[in-house]
């Protein structure tokens, strides 16, 4: 919870640099954005994998995006996670298990005809709290819900 | 026929269509222990999955080890009808790769 509060302090502070940030992210060529990005799904912490994935790591808490995941996850390995962004003009979608060793799970770039909703399975360590960031026009919107897990599926 | 990785069922309901996958993968993170020799198992993850309709990417998915063991995948399009058809492609860490086509019911 304290993150979450901090997170959506910082995106007050931050609004200038993250401005500097987007029109960084409009120089990059497109061909390197579509390459796999390796330090994003590398990095050891949500905020750094945020960083370097979506180039900046503060978003806005949003109501607009369902978070559908189960309260408790009996089987760590298969948590069934779905999305939905009623946010308009949603570019991607990316999950983030923030207690795993490498949080960032995954990132969904949406084409201009694919709606925000993306369903799948994820694997948690332990109990965590798993985040939905949708960027939509240039902007990061985020929502947070945590589950427990009463056996962890990160292998051992 | 050759037997592919991929299943797919993809619905249209009033424009939109509805794709699920299931993509047969072992999705290793690398972190796990063979159980007899006690030996790390190498990782082995499926990276970017791609969904291409009418020549037109709707959908890139890039993955970590995270993604469950025989990956679910389901997303909604818009500005489809039935009877066109969707490619869906993965490439993983070891540089394999499949692709299928499948039709839109």
């Amino acid at each position: 919870m304290n993150k979450n509060r901090r997170a959506l302090l910082k995106s007050t502070f931050v609004a200038g640099a993250t401005g500097v940030a987007i029109s960084a992210g409009l120089l990059t060529p497109k061909a390197v954005l579509a390459a796999w990005p390796k330090a994003a799904f590398e990095a050891k912490d949500a905020s750094a994998a945020l960083q370097a994935s979506l180039g900046s790591s503060s978003t806005t808490t949003s109501g607009d995006i369902k978070l559908k995941a189960p309260d408790i996850a009996e089987n760590g390995a298969v948590v069934p996670v779905t999305v939905t962004s009623k946010i308009t003009d949603t570019e991607s979608i990316s999950i983030i298990v923030a207690e795993n060793g490498t949080p960032l799970a995954a990132t969904f770039n949406l084409g201009a005809n694919t709606k925000g909703f993306v369903s799948t399975r994820i694997k948690m360590g332990k109990t965590s709290d798993v985040t939905a960031v949708v960027k939509a026009g240039g902007k990061l919107y985020s929502t947070t819900k945590n589950v427990k897990v009463t056996i962890g599926g990160c292998g051992g | 026929m050759a037997k592919s990785s991929i299943k797919v069922r993809a619905k249209v309901k009033k424009g939109e269509a509805k794709v699920k996958c299931l993509i047969s993968h072992p999705m290793e993170t690398g972190l796990r222990k063979d159980k007899k020799s006690g030996k790390l198992i190498p990782a082995r993850f499926i990276q970017e999955v791609v969904c291409e309709h009418s020549g037109k990417t709707v959908m890139n998915a890039q993955w970590n080890a995270t993604i469950s063991k025989n990956p679910f995948l389901s997303f909604v399009f818009t500005g489809a009808k039935k009877g066109d058809a969707i490619k869906i492609s993965w490439v993983d860490n070891t540089g394999k790769s499949d692709s299928t086509e499948a039709q839109l019911k």
